[in-house]
């Protein structure tokens, strides 16, 4: 709307609209949050695309994911490395996915992905450990967190394999009622 | 093989496949379903090439249409709903927008298109950023998550309608006779020829005024109020003639009661089943509360640290009561037949305790109002305080009432054993019922003084002696009961929640610091204001101003309640999750409308209306008005409304709904039945497939896999596809392909 920013190209900027679910002044404002985590490290003028990449242990200090306990995992899905390390189009990507008006699909498919935590594209006992452990922190006794993932898997798995693949996993999250009103992030 | 971003590659990046895996076609389907078609980056390129080498083996005629019409499904999926890179994306985009190489037409098609789609976008950021409290409710769900949040947005979906329900009445009832000397309008007002019933006792004060006085008349609806737009007798215009119409004034008044009705039930139904829509809650029997818990219980929202901590806490409460609950359940299974009696015994004693219990308090509201009632007959209108407590009494036993008793349902579950879930439900439930019936409790009272006379019958059908404007005095008293139960809130948060902070903060001694912080219980705040809507939903019909006051009271409760949260209190060990929370609000405020309708249409119908004020002077009851307007309707429509409010018509409606109904139900259960069937057979199946994959193996010649074996009933001992496979394949024929340019998104 005929803005005095030189951040981005036009098109650079439409492109980022079209991709994904922010308007044009929150993709600004999306580029001072970024710039705001390495000042010396990203530059203001973004038309050229540097390749920029801002480490995990900067990025987990921002405010909506200081708190969270899937922060390092939730870096590490949206990173290109798979270490953490996030160029903007992968900041942006991250915000996108998580932010309210994605869909269900799209959360699922990333949802999946956090909560893998091997990498082996199915989430099985020990994964359900970890992010059991993630969530309550030694709240609970490791029988009960023996107990808690097998019922897990219990009730999700369809195929019989003891393991939860995304078909099960999928099949499981479009009944969980409060799947989308709890994975957003706003900013 | 070409890479998939759900289906992704291990560390090292190396992909490695079983050919005969691969050529599986649910793997294909499984894969195809999410791949980005052709043509696109050096990746895909590259990838492709592998593909088209080793793909002649897969394609197949009945696949491959298949494929193709999947490719195109995604090829026309907008590109920011792909789970990609930028890159992927824009690339994605890029080629869907060369392989429509349209017209100039359709180029400009396309791009109006784009802004609209744009322009809607910011149009919806723009209302978002409009909507009351907005900022106030994000900060509330940084610090406290999405169930108390959920709790505010109620608030504010109160004060809406509320704020509607009020326009409704203003512009129909009170906007014409405000604008009738300005419109050139003639008013006639109504008259009643009966002498007896019209009898109306001024009860203005007269004479010098004390300050004091008006106060007291303003906390008790009477006096000067009586003679304002706020009640239900100052309106005693009949019709209104303009210039080309005549405005009937009584219909109207009578015909936005039934509307706002009718609208709020609309709109609560509407915002229940658009929550609905997004839960997709189908299987009752399988609800899984440990997956959902899991997966979906962590707010990612939260972005406080205590916040967080109390939510760790929480979630551990909530699956150490699930655990609880299933050892319940095993319990139960294995009581003997003297424990079932036993606890059946203990259940009807306390049953019959809480039932006698509710009797008691509404037998002290009915007490209450019928004192009060007679004591606001027969003194003079008094100055004192005492007699302002009197006009309080009902009101004041009532909040007691409903103080006492949700803290003695609390202590009598504990002996009923029964589950944590159905414990927190029937509580609930109990605390409802008293909530709503001490309203109708009341309202009975009135009613049984109303249309009871001294002698047998009454002459002018009400008790024109002690009641010459009954609808008035219902509306006071109704206005009574909100003012006292907004002074209520208020004293609460003021006088014992913040000395309780207080307390807890600066002294130091064991006991405080164990009762701590007040907790914001949600279901209890929930029914303090359910309550006060279904008051005004009552009241509104005797008092059309009550809404604008309902509005401006749940305002004020907002920021005290707000305020209170931020500085007072802690949120709940119990949680309250934010998807069931939405059912449970909205079934209590429908609760509560049934309620507060059956009051409001019983006296429309059935009570006499009063001769001395209000509208319907000149009709027997507040329905005639309808009816009398009918009549006089060209004979056509009148037939027509007479045959629609006839018995036949009502009759077969309900025999259809109940037939529409039971085919619902019916459906249902067929449903659940072959989900049940095919759920065996998905496990049957992939039972099937390890066989004659081990068969395969072993006919090929190649080691057979390692199988883990499992104890557990349902599964036949099978190992993942991929990982357990290539740990043992190291010699077997697979394709192993080089590492991709760079990993995707993992």
């Amino acid at each position: 709307m005929g803005n005095k920013q030189t951040t981005f190209t036009e098109e650079q900027l439409e492109a980022y609209q079209d991709c994904t679910y922010f308007t044009r002044k929150e993709i600004l404002r999306l580029h001072s949050r970024y710039r705001e985590l390495a000042p010396h490290l990203v530059p203001l003028d973004y038309t050229n695309s540097p390749d920029i990449r801002v480490p995990l242990t900067l990025i987990v200090t921002m405010p909506e994911l200081k708190e969270n306990p899937f922060r390092d995992r939730i870096v590490e899905t949206f990173s290109e490395d798979g270490l953490g390390n996030l160029s903007f189009n992968d900041f942006v990507d991250m915000f996108s996915a998580l932010c309210e008006t994605s869909p269900r699909e799209l959360k699922t498919i990333y949802a999946f992905k956090i909560y893998d935590f091997n990498r082996d594209n199915f989430i099985c006992k020990e994964d359900l450990k970890k992010t059991l452990n993630k969530l309550t922190k030694g709240d609970l006794t490791s029988e009960e967190v023996a107990l808690v993932c097998d019922k897990a898997i219990e009730e999700a798995d369809l195929d019989g394999d003891s393991k939860l693949s995304f078909a099960d996993f999928e099949n499981m999250i479009s009944k969980a009622p409060d799947f989308l009103s709890n994975f957003h992030i706003r900013i | 093989m070409d890479i998939d971003a759900v289906f992704h590659t291990n560390h090292s990046g190396i992909v490695t496949t079983n050919p005969l895996l691969d050529q599986l076609p649910s793997y294909q389907s499984l894969l195809y379903r999410r791949k980005v078609a052709t043509d696109g980056s050096k990746r895909r390129g590259s990838a492709r090439s592998r593909l088209s080498s080793s793909s002649s083996l897969k394609r197949d005629a009945s696949t491959f249409s298949r494929q193709d019409k999947q490719k195109v499904q995604t090829l026309q999926r907008p590109a920011r709903e792909l789970p990609k890179t930028m890159e992927e994306k824009r690339a994605h985009k890029k080629q869907m927008d060369a392989a429509h190489q349209l017209s100039s037409w359709g180029q400009w098609s396309q791009n109006t298109r784009r802004c609209l789609k744009r322009l809607k976008d910011e149009a919806r950021a723009s209302m978002k950023s409009m909507q009351l409290w907005r900022g106030d409710i994000h900060l509330i769900e940084g610090r406290f998550g999405t169930g108390i949040q959920s709790y505010f947005f109620f608030l504010r979906f109160l004060v809406m309608l509320n704020f509607i329900i009020f326009l409704l009445m203003f512009s129909f009832v009170m906007l014409p006779i405000i604008v009738a000397p300005h419109a050139s309008g003639n008013s006639t007002y109504s008259q009643s020829n009966d002498s007896v019933c019209a009898v109306y006792p001024s009860s203005t004060r007269r004479g010098l005024v004390l300050f004091r006085e008006q106060l007291t008349d303003m906390l008790s609806g009477e006096g000067f109020l009586e003679q304002t737009y706020l009640f239900y007798g100052y309106y005693t215009v009949d019709r209104i003639h303009f210039a080309y119409i005549i405005y009937n004034l009584p219909l109207a008044y009578l015909l936005a009661t039934i509307g706002y009705l009718i609208v709020s039930l609309i709109w609560i139904v509407k915002r229940s089943a658009t929550g609905f829509k997004d839960n997709m809650v189908q299987d009752e029997d399988r609800f899984q509360s440990f997956c959902n818990k899991i997966f979906a219980g962590w707010d990612f929202c939260i972005t406080n640290k205590n916040a967080a901590g109390l939510k760790k806490k929480s979630l551990s409460y909530e699956l150490k009561t699930d655990l609880e609950e299933e050892r319940m359940k095993q319990k139960k299974a294995d009581r003997t037949r003297r424990e079932r009696c036993r606890i059946y015994l203990i259940r009807v004693i306390l049953n019959v305790f809480v039932v006698g219990v509710l009797c008691g308090c509404f037998y002290s509201i009915y007490a209450a109002t019928s004192y009060s009632q007679q004591a606001q007959m027969s003194t003079v209108k008094g100055n004192s305080f005492m007699d302002l407590l009197i006009e309080y009494l009902p009101s004041i036993v009532i909040t007691m009432a409903n103080f006492i008793t949700p803290l003695l349902f609390a202590i009598i579950i504990n002996y009923e054993d029964y589950s944590p879930a159905f414990e927190i439900r029937f509580t609930l439930m109990r605390c409802v019922f008293m909530r709503l019936a001490s309203i109708g409790v009341l309202l009975f009272s009135l009613w049984s003084r109303i249309t009871t006379c001294n002698d047998k019958t009454c002459i002018c059908g009400y008790n024109h002696q002690q009641y010459s404007c009954w609808e008035t005095r219902v509306g006071q008293e109704m206005y009574k009961l909100a003012i006292f139960d907004f002074l209520i809130i208020a004293a609460v948060a003021l006088f014992i929640e913040f000395p309780r902070k207080l307390l807890v903060d600066y002294c130091n001694c064991g006991l405080v610091k164990w009762w701590g912080y007040q907790e914001f219980a949600i279901p209890q705040n929930v029914l303090e204001i359910v309550y006060g809507q279904t008051i005004c939903w009552i009241g509104t019909f005797y008092s059309p101003l009550l809404p604008a006051i309902c509005t401006i009271k749940y305002i004020f409760i907002f920021y005290i309640k707000k305020v209170s949260l931020m500085k007072n209190c802690r949120p709940a060990t119990r949680p309250f999750r934010a998807s069931s929370s939405n059912f449970f609000f909205l079934g209590v405020l429908l609760i509560g409308l049934s309620l507060a309708s059956v009051p409001v249409v019983f006296s429309i119908a059935q009570i006499n209306s009063s001769k001395a004020c209000g509208p319907f002077v000149n009709y027997t009851t507040s329905w005639e008005a309808l009816t009398s307007t009918v009549s006089q309707l060209p004979s056509g429509i009148r037939g027509l409304l007479y045959i629609l409010s006839s018995e036949v018509v009502a009759v077969s409606l309900f025999v259809i709904t109940c037939l529409g109904m039971f085919y619902v139900i019916a459906l249902a259960g067929a449903h659940k039945r072959v989900i049940n069937q095919l759920r065996e057979q998905l496990a049957m199946e992939v039972r099937d497939k390890h066989f004659l994959m081990a068969k395969a193996q072993s006919l090929s010649g190649a080691k057979p896999p390692h199988f883990k074996s499992k104890s557990r009933s349902r599964s036949g001992g099978s190992p993942s596809y991929h990982t357990s496979f290539t740990s043992n394949f190291s010699e077997a024929v697979s394709l192993v392909h080089p590492p991709p340019h760079s990993s995707s998104h993992v």
